[in-house]
């Protein structure tokens, strides 16, 4: 297992590599132009010297060389001189935002926690609802509450966010007023009053992305039960006198665990992706947003990192799925 | 068999093949597609879903000649009219038959929209959906069916799946959306480029569903007696296997319509979609979401309408995994 998670992760690298090529490329055959918002009044020449010092005269390949070592090399250097005080990467030049002329990973670090806590919250939220149902939908099937289940996971699957969003603050912030429309950010929790607030702006926005995880999750959960129920094992478990709630959440659950915890390791980057739609809705100022934001200012260096992080975690996590599926499944044996 | 013709000694005694033989000429043979449609039949959650997407279709198609209403005319005086149902609890509303939806802001009528726009959106569904499966159907097919090109066409699929696909959906369409629009016009330019986008970055499932299923198909007899007959590779992929590949591309393609018609709509609601001017459901919905305090109706009609077609596409698709599948069709 372990030759397999280090093959698994030497094999990344190239990977990670042809995507942030990608990406890089993509953003210089864009035609968008930095200095677009430069007034007019400014001479050509002190253009061209403005160019010139965002980097944009050299040829392609030294500006991604220069973006890589920045990247991998540099902002870790001021990750470790953050934690451990040193002073590595003193006077070294990290990646620059076009906006605010601030390094990028810096205004990363401020984003993330929003975006942390409203995906990660609705993630396991999600989860939760989503195993119980697939399991007691699986347990009965054809039942009503199976159907049921089966309709509102389908409905689940088909209303985007940007539509539930929407909804829900007409119904329950505008029609009932019983919760704000707008993630404040700056709000902070020091007693029970202000963590309730907390939890009211909180609930929409996870709940929005709740509802998409849980109509998939489930879905998995209840076909994973389906195919252990039927086999020879379970009619074993009970012919042999276990009660059936040790059979069904004992033998049959762990079993069928196997595949839907992969699912849920495989479903946590495109979880990122669908939190762009909804810190739109919300105004949560999370990395989704900050990416919208630099996009449509054309601040390639801060799109650059950023599409590279969502890269590196969809990498990650297809190799925590895939390593996890190994050491859940005696079976499977990679080597 | 003794056992048998004791136990009926009626019909024994006389022949004793008498149970053996067809009394009745056996029926016409049935034709897969028939059966396909009765295991069809039987999931109505199917049946209403691809009865919802042909009404919906039909009526995005024909609604223009219906409903003859220019969705772009601005008609001030009539602006900011509710739908003509508000009436029924809201005596005072700014209602009217002659504009049965209402009108936005500009007074631009809300039902002659969301025909113009369901167009669009379904145009681009569509057109995405064609390109995904043509795509993904011929890398699968070569993949599968070419020993060289496999390993580094599947490389490839993995390597474009673990792309962050709607960071980079935003970063393609913001980027390109001006030369394009230069090239073709504002909204032609828009079309290919959201249908392009969409296209090339949703053909990975299908590839790989129709690469397995070409690998196990290439093995069986029928692909070596075409073979060993002289077929050349192109006829035995056109003749052969790709008429044993359609179910899973048809399931795929109701996949793939749905994700085009929410991915489109996403990036209209995130604004870069289509120009203003030019309405989609999501870019109705988008527009609309400033106001939705005083005006829920025109957030919630493209939204319901949106959620309708995918989960009709949804279930239609769910009901062909079964009808199309052997092992699940007649039981």
């Amino acid at each position: 297992m372990l030759t397999f998670t280090i093959r698994r992760l030497i094999l990344s690298v190239p990977t990670l590599l042809f995507i942030s090529l990608v990406i890089f490329l993509l953003l210089q055959l864009a035609p968008g132009d930095p200095m677009a918002q430069v007034p007019l009044t400014v001479p050509p020449e002190v253009k061209e010297k403005m160019r010139e010092a965002l980097g944009l005269g050299a040829p392609l390949h030294v500006q991604y060389w220069k973006w890589m070592v920045q990247f991998f090399w540099i902002e870790p250097q001021v990750l470790m001189d953050h934690w451990f005080g040193t002073t590595f990467a003193e006077g070294k030049q990290r990646v620059i935002s076009w906006q605010t002329r601030s390094p990028v990973m810096d205004i990363v670090v401020q984003r993330i926690p929003q975006t942390l806590w409203v995906v990660g919250l609705s993630y396991i939220v999600g989860i939760l609802i989503a195993l119980p149902i697939g399991i007691y939908s699986a347990y009965k099937q054809y039942s009503v509450f199976d159907q049921s289940g089966t309709f509102i996971t389908m409905i689940g699957f088909s209303i985007p966010p940007f539509f539930t969003g929407p909804l829900l603050i007409v119904v329950f912030s505008v029609q009932l007023g019983w919760l704000p429309s707008i993630y404040d950010t700056t709000h902070v929790v020091t007693d029970w009053a202000s963590f309730k607030v907390q939890f009211m702006q909180m609930v929409m926005p996870v709940m929005v992305l709740a509802l998409q995880t849980t109509a998939q999750i489930s879905r998995y959960m209840r076909s994973s039960m389906l195919d252990n129920l039927g086999q020879d094992y379970v009619r074993t478990a009970r012919a042999k006198g276990l009660r059936e709630g040790v059979v069904v959440m004992q033998h049959v659950l762990r079993n069928s665990m196997i595949p839907v915890i992969t699912v849920i390791a495989l479903g946590v980057p495109s979880i990122f992706g669908g939190a762009i739609i909804t810190e739109n809705v919300f105004k949560v100022n999370g990395i989704g947003q900050l990416l919208l934001t630099a996009l449509f200012a054309n601040d390639i260096p801060m799109v650059m990192t950023l599409t590279f992080i969502f890269a590196i975690l969809i990498v990650l996590f297809n190799l925590i799925a895939d390593v996890l599926y190994g050491v859940l499944d005696p079976r499977i044996r990679y080597d | 068999m003794t056992d048998q013709t004791q136990d009926m000694p009626a019909s024994g005694a006389t022949d004793p093949y008498a149970a053996l033989q067809d009394k009745e000429p056996p029926k016409a043979p049935r034709s897969q597609w028939k059966d396909v449609w009765d295991q069809f039949k039987r999931h109505k959650g199917a049946l209403f879903g691809g009865g919802f997407l042909v009404f919906i279709t039909l009526a995005v198609i024909l609604g223009p000649y219906v409903w003859q209403v220019d969705p772009q005319k601005l008609d001030i005086r009539n602006k900011d009219m509710r739908p003509i149902y508000v009436a029924l609890w809201n005596g005072d509303a700014k209602v009217g038959w002659f504009r049965p939806l209402g009108t936005d802001n500009l007074g631009r009528d809300i039902l002659a929209n969301l025909i113009a726009g369901g167009r669009a959106s379904m145009a681009v569904g569509w057109a995405a959906m064609v390109l995904a499966l043509l795509i993904g159907t011929s890398i699968g097919v070569v993949a599968g069916y070419f020993k060289k090109a496999d390993f580094w066409l599947m490389r490839f699929t993995d390597l474009v799946l673990s792309l962050p696909i709607l960071p980079l959906l935003l970063v393609a369409v913001t980027l390109f959306r001006e030369p394009l629009r230069a090239n073709f016009g504002p909204e032609g330019g828009m079309f290919i480029l959201i249908v392009g986008v969409v296209g090339l970055t949703s053909w990975m499932q299908t590839a790989r569903i129709v690469r397995g299923d070409i690998l196990a198909l290439k093995e069986r007899e029928f692909i070596l007696a075409a073979r060993s007959i002289g077929t050349t590779s192109g006829k035995i992929i056109r003749r052969h296997l790709l008429p044993n590949v359609i179910s899973p591309i048809m399931v795929s393609a109701t996949l793939g319509l749905a994700t085009a018609i929410i991915t489109e709509s996403a990036l209209s609601f995130l604004g870069v979609g289509f120009p203003s001017d030019f309405p989609t459901w999501g870019k109705l919905l988008a527009d609309a979401v400033q106001r939705m305090e005083q005006y829920p109706e025109r957030v919630v009609l493209p939204g319901i309408l949106i959620s309708l077609t995918v989960l009709g596409v949804n279930y239609l698709g769910d009901g062909l995994r079964d009808a199309l599948d052997p092992r699940i069709r007649g039981r």
